[in-house]
Parts: C-alpha cells; structure tokens; sequence
C-alpha cells in the first residue's frame, strides 16, 4: 500500500484517481460492450447505406410518401413538445411551490409514461378518444376527431414527452435561490415581472433542454402512435413506419436509407442536447 | 407561517391565493386527463366483458408464451446492462481519462436512436441478407425472428438506463472514501462491494426497475426482429398488438394490464427508492458539519435524461 502511494506521489495530478484499482479492466469491458452492442450495428447500418449509389439513396429518401411522413413526424413532435414546454413548466411549477392534497401521489405519476409500454398507452389512448370512447363520445358530435387521424399522433407524444420537461425543470426550481426573488419584491417588482425577469431566465435552459428531449423521442417515437395515427400514407404515416413498411416488402435497401436519415438526425439531436446541458449546469454554477 | 412578519415576508415569493388555486387546478386536470384516464381506460376495458373474460384471456395458451418470454427477455437483458452500467459508471466517474465526454455521449446514444431503426441495425447484421447470415445459416444459428434477436434489440434499447443513472450519483460521492478503504488494504473487491455498493444502492434499485420496466415493455425494436410467430416469438406488447389488430378488444387490454401493472409497481418502487434516498440525506445533514461528506442529488433528473 505505502509503496503504491510512493509511486503514484510524483504524477501529482493523476496520483488520486489512480490509488483506485479496477480502471483498465472496466474501461476494457464498458468499451467492448459499447462496441458489440450499439457501434458495430450502427455502423452495419452505414456501410449497407454506401453500397447504394447516390441515386438509388436520393429516390429512397425523398419519395413523396417519405417526404410526407418526415413533415408529419417533425410537425406533430415540435408541437407536442411545445405544448410539453408549457404544460410540463406548470406542473413543475405546482409541484415545487404548491402545498396541496395528495401531492406526492401526482408527482410519482408524472413518471408513467417512462414505465407504461407504449403499445399499451397507444391502444388505451385510442380507446378514449375513438367515436365511441369516454372522451370521443362527447368530441365526435362537436365534429372534433382525435383519434386516426395527424391530431391523435401530437396527443400521443404529448404523453409520451411530459415527463422529460418536468423532470428536468423540477430539480433546477428546487434549487433556485428565494433570496433574488425577495430581492426583486423588496426593489418594487411585482410577481409576474419577478416571474419573467429573475425566475425564468434562470429555468430557461433546464426548459429548452426538456424541450429538446421531449423533441427527440417523438422524433423516434413509434409504439404509442401507431395505433391512434390510423396510418393513411401521405396524411398519418410517421417515418418509423414507412421503415417498417418497406422491411415488409423486403425493400431492405430503401428501409437502411431513410433509418439513414433517422439516425443523422438523432444524432444532431444527441449532440444538441449535449450542448443544452452543457450550458445549463454552466448557467447554474456547477462544475461541468 | 404563523408569524405576521414572516407571512408578510413570505407573500414576496409566491403568488395570490386564486392564482395559486387556478394553477394547481389546470394542471390537475391537465394530468387527469392525460395520465389518470388512459390508465383507468386499460383496466375498464380488460374488464368490460367482466372478470371471467378477463381470467380467460390471460389463461389462453399463446398470452402464457408471450408473458414467459417477456421475462426470460427482461431476466438476460437487465442482467446484462447491470453489470455494463456498473462497470461503465466506475470508469467514468472514478477517473480522468482522454475520450471521456465522447464515451459518457456514446452511452447515451441508444435513448436517441429510434427504436425502429434500433430493430432493423440487427436485422442488417444477422437476417438473411446480412453481414453474419449466410454463416448463421449454415450453422444453423437464428437470431431473427427468434429469441436471441429480441434479446440483443431489448439490450440496446435499454443499454444506458442503469449506467445514465449511476454515473452522475458516483461523481458526485466522489473517491475519498474508496481511496480510504484501499489505503486501510482491502482489496478492490472488497472495497466495491462494502463501500461503493451501500453508497449507491437506491441509485442502482432506481436505474434496475425503470431498465426492467423498459425490457418488458419494448415495442418497436423487438417488433422488427421478431417475426411475430404467436406462441414462439410474441413478447407481451406484440401480443396485445395482434390480439388488438384482430378486435379481441377484451384480450388485448387484459394483456395489456398486467403491464399496466408492472408499470404501477415500478412507480410504487421507484418513489419508495426516492424517499429512503431523501431521508437518508436528511439524516446526514442533521449530523453534525464535520461528519457532512455525500453531496445531495435529484434521482428523478437522470431517469429523465
């Protein structure tokens, strides 16, 4: 023991970290597992990509059909999360600064959609909003449809996404200071302006970072949806499903391009949010 | 509160009692009708034809094979991504190392990835046209459309959940009590086993449950390796797809809530996991400053991110 602190003294700023044994061994298995299960694969899926030509890749991935699906699954994900932006703020909200019955209750709940599977919330979503469902039954004479239809896909991902929002704003409003909003109240600020002056620039990043997150697993979302979107190519068909679809059909070139694409694009999403977190723990003084 | 000047000190930071009442109500309701009803819809409509429908529905012999699968698939692949996460969180929280940030990024790359695009990366590798499936072939060997395929796309769906949520908790412990032990002689091992494990323990309960529930929920990667063969390759949410597309409303959602089940006992655990945590970290801060060394945590930020 007293030789290996010996040893480790002249490094001085390695020699803490090193008195630990194990580092080789699970820095070996970590990188290996990572290898075996997420790169190689991923990696199967851009070398297939590279046998087509350019041409082949270009049709498979702005076909009409493909087109629609990628407007469809953009748009219904950036308003769900948008509406997980606001709604998800106000139940942090109500859960840090409010007192009421049967609190701790609701704010386990809010972590359903991480443990209920999809599948299972997208058959129960379908089931109240279809004609004949709790909710539906009282929408369809209105004329409103939610349900197999682009309106069913949004309510869906709201789902899916709140807990993401809440989550990440919640323990940031827990640590935020009370003394710069008795600061502003003492200099004459009144609530709303405390609110949109002191309190949110200092959530903000925390909430652009739920947004972000909420954004990307609608992006990528297909258990919940599928039920409830009534699939109509060209109307309620997300870009999971058109891989899927050409899977069935044996198209496996075509389904590797647009997973292609789908991988691109959630990997700027990764590197996004990296960032967003970056700036956050920045923003809020803690070491990076 | 009962003193005048603190409540008046107090009127500073929060709001007017209808603004706190209106705010408290709309997300009441905002949470009712997002949560609450389509979790009641799944029990109401397993039982709509009354219980003996339900009893048979989950008797049936291909929803028996389905649930068993579903737990042979959740009992290798948490196994699995335990001991990973274990291993991944020590290296990366005990040690500076070149790489390190692209490595923690990289572990996070399978929550991102769609799970669509998850399924097919194993069907590009091992189906019939892939890269090992004429090999597999002439050995014999299915991993598509078998059980093996649905393992590996559960284990990559759920590979960063138990590492995501010890990696940020081992930081924050930081090493002295580790170094303590090694310079006092025990082992690695020892030192893991009676110093980092009871430091970390609600962590890794947290990150077991939400991986497991993940395993035994997945849909949409193991929906493209598994073929869906009923009573050989149907986990449980395959099955109350089937069940659902062949208007057998009543099977389906009876399938379906035993995982809404196995979804309630995972928030029941998870709380509990976060109030022992909690109280834990109360009872060190009511000892006295010197003895103060665990830095406090929020256990519900990890699982979200």
């Amino acid at each position: 023991m007293l030789s290996s602190s010996a040893a480790a003294t002249p490094a001085k700023c390695r020699a803490p970290a090193r008195v630990l044994p194990g580092f080789k061994i699970t820095l070996g298995y970590t990188l290996m597992y990572l290898c075996l299960i997420v790169l190689i694969p991923l990696s199967a899926l851009v070398f297939k990509t590279f046998t087509l030509t350019w041409d082949q890749f270009w049709a498979a991935v702005t076909g009409p059909r493909v087109m629609a699906s990628y407007r469809l699954t953009f748009g219904a994900s950036l308003i769900a999360a948008l509406v997980n932006m606001v709604f998800g703020l106000l139940v942090a909200w109500v859960l840090v600064r409010y007192q009421f019955f049967g609190k701790k209750v609701v704010d386990a709940l809010v972590d359903l959609p991480f443990a209920l599977p999809t599948a299972v919330a997208g058959i129960s979503l379908t089931a109240l909003l279809a004609g004949n469902g709790w909710v539906g039954q009282y929408l369809e004479p209105m004329g409103i449809q939610l349900a197999f239809n682009p309106n069913g896909i949004v309510i869906a991902l709201i789902f899916i996404g709140l807990p993401f929002v809440v989550r990440t704003v919640q323990p940031v409003l827990e640590d935020a200071e009370k003394e710069l909003e008795e600061a502003a109240t003492c200099l004459g600020a009144s609530r709303w302006q405390t609110f949109t002056r002191v309190i949110f620039p200092s959530i903000a990043p925390a909430l652009l970072t739920g947004f972000a997150m909420a954004f990307a697993r609608g992006m990528g979302e297909y258990g919940s949806v599928i039920f409830i979107a009534g699939n109509m190519p060209m109307i309620s068909e997300i870009t999971p499903l058109i891989i899927i679809g050409k899977l069935e059909q044996y198209d496996y070139a075509g389904a590797t391009a647009v997973a292609t694409v789908m991988l691109v694009i959630s990997f700027i999403l990764l590197l996004v949010i990296n960032g967003l977190q970056t700036w956050q723990r920045r923003h809020s003084g803690a070491p990076v | 509160m009962s003193s005048p000047i603190i409540r008046r000190a107090e009127a500073g930071t929060t709001e007017a009692a209808w603004v706190r009442y209106t705010l408290i109500g709309i997300t009441l309701v905002f949470l009712f009708l997002f949560l609450v009803l389509p979790l009641a819809a799944v029990f109401a409509e397993a039982m709509r034809k009354g219980f003996d429908a339900y009893w048979e529905a989950l008797k049936e012999p291909d929803a028996w094979s389905a649930i068993c699968l579903t737990l042979i698939t959740a009992l290798i692949a948490v196994p699995l991504n335990l001991v990973f996460g274990v291993a991944a969180a020590w290296c990366i929280a005990k040690y500076e190392f070149k790489g390190k940030s692209v490595l923690t990024t990289l572990v996070d790359l399978p929550f991102s990835v769609s799970p669509v695009v998850a399924g097919l990366v194993y069907v590009l590798m091992f189906g019939a046209q892939g890269w090992f499936g004429p090999w597999l072939q002439e050995h014999d060997v299915k991993v598509i459309f078998a059980v093996p395929g649905i393992v590996l796309a559960t284990v990559f769906v759920t590979f960063p959940f138990i590492a995501r949520e010890l990696i940020p908790l081992m930081q924050a412990q930081g090493n002295e009590e580790e170094q303590a032990a090694i310079v006092l002689g025990a082992t690695g091992w020892q030192t893991f086993w009676y110093v980092t494990l009871p430091n970390i323990k609600w962590g890794l309960i947290y990150g077991v449950i939400l991986c497991n529930a993940r395993a035994m929920g997945e849909f949409g990667a193991v929906s493209v390796v598994s073929g869906h063969i009923r009573g050989q390759t149907n986990t449980m949410p395959l099955h109350v797809e089937i069940l659902y597309n062949e208007y057998q409303s009543v099977a389906a959602f009876a399938v379906a809530s035993l995982l809404a089940l196995l979804a309630l006992v995972t928030l029941v655990i998870k709380s509990v996991a976060e109030w022992r945590h909690e109280r834990e970290m109360k009872a060190i801060g009511n000892l006295p400053p010197e003895n103060i060394k665990a830095a406090p945590l929020d256990l519900s930020l990890k699982a979200a991110s």
